[in-house]
């Protein structure tokens, strides 16, 4: 499945190339036989619980872990076995790592020294990189005279200085506070895409991942379990485990009692689901159904066949339910509606209007209907 | 009530901590030869250490065993701090650990005894090396090494990994990493290192003992041996200069690294300061 997401979309061409690659810990295989191709240009980010495989994959490309079996392709070039210092890759810390004893220039040119380079030119990029990170005022500080900020300013700049044909981002924003998140989310793929490199990233913040990434590779038990852009792989989860790692979800366990080419019906202890496209499936198999919270609506009256064009008959995609709590949340609220068959739904509604009078409160009865459209079918 | 007996204790320990040293001292002053007497005060004790070849020579040979003794520690130490934090699956790890420590809490007079044995038999099997300056040396250094590497390894485990990866990642070869970035990381704690073997080395008096020969009496065995014949004033003028240097050193230090950390703290608050309003 990881396969069509890849070929799916190959505009461009291909710049990083990892083939099979296993890493195990005695028996444990932290890194399970990963195949992807990094498209160049791209933001690729690796999403997973913590021990999901994740950093030490991103650690085998930066040669610090030496896989027990594949291969990593770097642009033609083997590098599977190439030391870190070597490797034209630079890595972003989740610390920042930066040298406590350097100063913020000393920080950014001291790779550039490693490899020779004439202290004019040195001098040269180091100021082009302080003004690409708006870190000029700060140049003359030593680390710990800087604000988390930024350091993360800094540590960019210093992976960045060598001009690396790869970067590798680990867990970029995790030592930042929310507020100063969502910025620098948005300063770092602006900084990332001005220089245009391609780049790898780890994280177990799916809304980091999804703001950020061009694709998203979302990790577990050192496998791949789906590949692709954020919207797709919220939109159309392959697997129960995506579906419910990324955003929230109801599931709705049932079989499959009416397989059309155009739609399909399921029985679920809930009610009847009616789903308006074909899925992949045989007559009475066992399949989950997901539906979003925000794709809900709730309503205290039963919902009239107007109100659900898609909807094709009625009893279908409608359960009623009591509201058994609400949250508040600004922009939006959230409901847990108790259905009779003891699962609790979850619905998320925005508040659109600031006096809602007729706004649901604890222990009303609701009837909560969806789309055909909205539901997607898991199989496995 | 309560606080009060506290305060009785903390004043008693003090007492008996620093009595003795201070009797010492004030005794250095003192014009008459009995230690039990006051007799006015007098600078002369402190002439008659200058005066004092045997204290002189004693002096400076304290001093050129502590300071070599210290290098080498802090040499050694380093190489086998940095073997156990960076490279944790050798053979022969544990014993090798094991055996770094054991000077720390092996008897003195146990491992004097057995560097003894062991340097007369050489000596008596290749002529080498005479019983001296060498010989103490390399005994202060086998018990400062363990102390260099403790203190050493504790830095070294708390140290960042993610920083030698960076270097690494930005192009170091290891020898490089070493020198550029570990080497600053602990260089702090290499210099308390130095500090405290110095001071082990310089108040030895055990491990001397064994390891002297004819002609290389550190200054410890020689107020030990003076003090065996009956508490001079030299001897207290001697000591006092000792413990002049010794808290001098540490007052100064603690103030310098003190007024480091302030520093440190307010430049680090100062940044954070700066960084809200935006």
């Amino acid at each position: 499945m990881a396969d069509a997401a890849q070929t799916g979309n190959s505009g461009n061409s291909s710049i990083l190339r990892i083939n099979k690659l296993t890493k195990k810990f005695g028996d444990v295989a932290a890194v399970d036989s990963v195949s992807i191709d990094i498209r160049k240009g791209e933001i690729f980010a690796l999403l997973g619980a913590s021990g999901c495989g994740k950093s030490t994959l991103l650690r085998m490309l930066a040669g610090f872990e030496t896989p027990t079996s594949g291969a990593i392709v770097l642009e033609g070039e083997d590098i599977t076995r190439m030391p870190p210092y070597q490797r034209p890759i630079n890595m972003m810390f989740q610390s920042y790592a930066l040298f406590p004893h350097l100063t913020v220039t000393q920080n950014i040119a001291f790779g550039l020294e490693r490899d020779g380079m004439p202290s004019d030119q040195i001098d040269a990029r180091v100021n082009a990189m302080l003004d690409l990170t708006q870190l000029k005022a700060f140049a003359k500080r030593k680390p710990h005279q800087l604000s988390g900020g930024q350091q993360q300013r800094v540590a960019l700049a210093r992976s960045l200085a060598k001009r690396p044909r790869l970067l590798l981002l680990d867990e970029p924003l995790g030592a930042l506070d929310k507020k100063l998140r969502e910025q620098t989310q948005i300063e770092l793929v602006n900084i990332i895409s001005e220089v245009g490199v391609t780049c790898v990233m780890v994280t177990h913040d799916q809304e980091e991942a999804m703001t950020m990434a061009d694709r998203v590779a979302v990790m577990q038990s050192g496998r791949f379990l789906q590949v692709g852009a954020p919207r797709e792989i919220y939109e159309t989860p392959q697997t129960v485990y995506v579906a419910d790692f990324i955003g929230n979800v109801n599931l709705f366990k049932g079989s499959l009692t009416v397989d059309e080419p155009d739609y399909v019906m399921i029985d679920s202890p809930e009610g009847k689901i009616y789903v308006s496209h074909g899925i992949t499936g045989t007559q009475g198999m066992a399949v989950q159904v997901a539906i979003r919270p925000e794709k809900i609506c709730l309503q205290r009256t039963a919902p009239t066949p107007a109100e659900r064009e898609s909807a094709r008959e009625d009893g279908y995609n409608c359960v009623r339910g009591i509201v058994k709590n609400v949250s508040y949340l600004g922009s939006y609220t959230t409901y847990h509606v108790k259905l009779d068959t003891g699962m609790t739904l979850k619905v998320m509604n925005s508040n659109d209007a600031r006096h809602d009078e007729n706004r649901l409160d604890w222990d009303d009865t609701v009837y909560a209907w969806w789309d055909g459209s909205d539901v997607v079918v898991l199989t496995q | 009530m309560k606080s009060k007996f506290g305060l009785g204790w903390l004043i008693a320990v003090y007492l008996f901590l620093y009595l003795p040293i201070l009797t010492l001292v004030v005794f250095s002053f003192n014009d008459s030869r009995l230690n039990t007497s006051w007799g006015g005060f007098t600078f002369k004790w402190y002439a008659e250490i200058v005066n004092d070849r045997e204290i002189r020579e004693a002096l400076w040979l304290s001093l050129k065993i502590a300071f070599f003794t210290a290098t080498a520690s802090v040499i050694l130490g380093t190489l086998a701090a940095f073997a156990m934090v960076r490279y944790t699956k050798f053979r022969g790890r544990t014993l090798f650990s094991g055996m770094i420590n054991a000077p720390l809490v092996m008897p003195e007079v146990i491992i004097g005894l057995s560097l003894l044995l062991m340097l007369v038999s050489v000596q008596r099997a290749f002529g080498f090396p005479e019983r001296g300056i060498m010989t103490i040396w390399l005994g202060h250094t086998l018990l400062g090494m363990a102390y260099a590497a403790v203190v050493i390894q504790s830095r070294l485990m708390e140290m960042d990994k993610s920083l030698e990866e960076a270097a690494m990642d930005l192009g170091c070869r290891p020898h490089q990493v070493f020198r550029l970035v570990t080497l600053p990381m602990i260089s702090q704690s290499m210099v308390s290192a130095w500090l405290l073997t110095f001071t082990i080395s310089l108040d030895d008096v055990v491990l001397s003992a064994f390891l002297s020969g004819p002609g290389s009496t550190t200054l410890p065995i020689v107020i030990f041996s003076r003090a065996k014949l009956g508490l001079s004033p030299t001897i207290n003028a001697v000591a006092t200069v000792m413990i002049t240097i010794v808290a001098v050193g540490v007052i100064f230090g603690s103030i310098w690294l003190a007024r480091q950390e302030k520093k440190r703290a307010e430049e680090q608050a100062a940044a954070y300061r700066e960084a809200q309003p935006t």
